[in-house]
């Protein structure tokens, strides 16, 4: 059994409320933290402990910290980012879901760190219920006198809100973020000024997403040293993987970043294998933006090595054959799905939530979508493919946000490993429209694992 | 619309979240709140008023209530199944949950039946995936839809109107 350090006690009962979580030995760190450390030490700490950002990008985490900036009498911010909205992602939901006080916890311990002495959690407006126990939860934590004015005597003050979304997944970028918070269209800023410059409200602020502030708290109890024997190389410590699509055992899982991507996906601790007794033909394993793979190169990478679920095994081989660990939204498709149907639906996802600003993004989302349609419906020409690929070349990097990336990258990768798929929707036109175009050689050469 | 005291209190408490000067955070989550006291969407009277409790420019709030896709422009019926589409629901047949939708109610994505008790709404991905397929119904999530599933809900939905 993989070691749980997030969610071990995400399944007590009661844990969601204050007194179970207390007497499950909640809140130690931010004790440990306001009595026997300083600001920097806890920073120190985080930074020994080589967490990455679990929103998707993997940017160290204590160095962005050690990025703020700290001018005399100007307010520093702590904001969560809740907005969880990269298709195949619903990890943030569960912890938040489950054990919210978690993430109270480690915000508080953070704040104290970064100086935030009011820490913000922005939570997509579609996740109502969660916002609900978040709210109790900082009421409970508040009442108990974790939140406040000069909290456990330390002369730390801290408060905490929790601020909705309205449905747009750019909001999960974090200029676009700020923007929504300041009440205004989630456009994303031009960097620099960087956050930690010139944040919300123009004063220097922190974005982290959920999972990376909940594992501030096993770092701060035990330690950055002990966090950071856990996984692999630069993977330190566990990773939350939603796992979706059409999986025996679909859900949320927390694993150390040690294990093979093989026993991730058939193992009965985790995926427990394809449903119904299906093969596997490919698989986005980091949230909708990153590299789709087909079966055979994603157990094993192109040098024939057994692919990992650390950061840098999932992108060995960069983009010609690896993918992203991204923000850990594992999707897998069985022999029976249509790699340009479901390149579509995300082409439509992208169109819908660009935010307009960049004309590459706002037009070339729109274009992809209809030429992915149109091959889907056995109405498209050889040359399409070709004129997908450009676009989205021209997409790419051109952008003042990532959402431009992120809408190439799986057009790109669709093109790149599942040519031959396109061009039989566009040779058999007839047959797309009934029917799908199946397991082919994806799973080759490269051995189909079976469950062990 | 005007709000009543008791109303106009909770405005109050949602912006003392932010430092003095910065209540135009509050726009957000208070165009949330008068959608929901306005019957599920937002008239131009009702987003003038939010300017108004919140002393922003009108056309702050309508550059707002444009660009969030949780806010309806339009009057929607009184139930509305909002099915996700995108990507991991779609491999978990959620275009099967719409069809039967569309055969049991006989509205498309977009459209709301004749009586204005049902509404369709294909959306993206909610944070739901691994329990697809499924919908937002209010504040809530609906998963692992089925068609009985869909067929209870159709009755649920007609039951609240009655
Ligand atoms: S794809 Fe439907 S909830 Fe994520």
């Amino acid at each position: 059994m993989g070691r749980k350090i997030l969610l071990d006690k995400a399944h007590i009962e009661g844990i969601r409320h204050y007194d179970v979580y207390r007497r499950e030995g909640g809140y130690r760190s931010v004790e440990k933290a306001l009595k026997t450390m300083s600001p920097d030490a806890v920073t120190e700490e985080v930074k020994k402990s080589g967490l990455r950002g679990r929103g998707g990008a993997g940017f160290p985490t204590g160095m962005k910290w050690g990025f703020l900036a700290k001018p005399e009498g100007v307010p520093r911010y702590l904001v969560v980012n809740a907005d969880e909205s990269e298709p195949g992602t619903f990890k943030d939901r569960y912890l938040m879901e489950f054990i919210p006080h978690l993430l109270i916890e480690g915000m508080i311990t953070a704040s104290y760190a970064l100086g935030s002495n009011v820490s913000y959690i922005y939570i997509r407006g579609e996740y109502w219920w969660v916002k609900e126990i978040l709210e109790v939860a900082v009421q409970e934590a508040r009442n108990a006198g974790w939140l406040g004015k000069n909290i456990l005597g330390s002369g730390f003050d801290c408060d905490i809100f929790v601020q909705p979304g309205a449905g747009a997944y750019i909001c999960g970028e974090e200029t676009a973020l700020i923007e929504s918070l300041e009440g205004k269209r989630g456009n994303p800023r031009i960097k620099p000024p960087f956050p930690a410059v010139k944040g919300l409200w123009g004063c220097p602020t922190v974005v982290n997403n959920v999972e990376t502030i909940a594992a501030v708290v096993p770092i701060v109890n035990d330690g950055g040293d002990e966090y950071a024997k856990i996984g692999i190389g630069k993977s330190t410590g566990t990773k939350l993987i939603s796992a979706c699509g059409n999986l025996n055992k679909p859900g949320v899982y927390e694993i150390e970043m040690n294990i093979s991507v093989e026993e991730f996906l058939y193992s009965d601790e985790y995926c427990g294998g394809i449903a119904n007794g299906k093969r596997l033909k490919a698989c986005i394993p980091g949230g909708s933006s990153v590299p789709i793979l087909p079966a055979n190169l994603l157990l094993k990478t192109a040098k024939g090595e057994t692919r990992m679920m650390t950061y840098e095994s999932l992108s060995d081989g960069g983009f010609a054959t690896g993918s992203m660990m991204g923000s850990g939204g594992f999707i897998a498709m069985d022999e029976d799905q249509c790699v340009v149907k479901h390149t579509y639906t995300l082409a439509r996802f992208y169109r819908h939530e660009s935010c307009g600003q960049c004309s590459p993004c706002r037009e070339g989302t729109g274009w992809m979508e209809k030429i992915l349609l149109n091959i889907e419906n056995g109405k498209g020409k050889m040359s399409d493919i070709d004129l997908l690929w450009d676009i989205q070349r021209k997409i790419e990097g051109n952008t003042i946000c990532p959402l431009g990336d992120a809408a190439a990258w799986p057009v790109a990768a669709a093109i790149r490993h599942f040519r031959d798929e396109f061009e039989w929707h566009v040779t058999n036109p007839t047959d797309a429209l009934k029917g799908n175009y199946g397991l082919a050689n994806y799973a080759k050469p490269l051995e189909i694992a079976v469950a062990p | 619309m005007k709000f009543s005291d008791d109303k106009l209190k909770q405005v109050d408490e949602m912006i003392s979240h932010y430092p003095e000067g910065k209540h135009k955070s509050a726009l957000l989550p208070l165009l949330h709140f008068v959608q929901k006291e306005n019957g599920g969407w937002l008239s131009s009277e009702a987003m003038d008023y939010t300017a108004e409790l919140l002393k922003i420019a009108p056309i702050e709030v309508y550059e707002v209530a444009t660009f969030y896709s949780m806010y309806n422009l339009q009057p929607v019926g009184k139930t509305i199944f909002e099915v996700c589409q995108t990507g991991p629901c779609m491999l978990r047949g959620s275009d099967g949950i719409v069809d039967y939708i569309y055969e049991k109610l006989g509205i498309k994505p977009g459209q709301t039946t004749a009586d204005g008790l049902f509404t369709l709404k294909t959306v993206e991905c909610l944070g739901a995936c691994g329990y697809a397929p499924m919908m937002q119904l209010g504040p809530d999530y609906r998963e692992h839809l089925t068609k009985e599933k869909i067929d209870a809900l159709i009755a649920e939905g007609k039951t609240k109107a009655n």
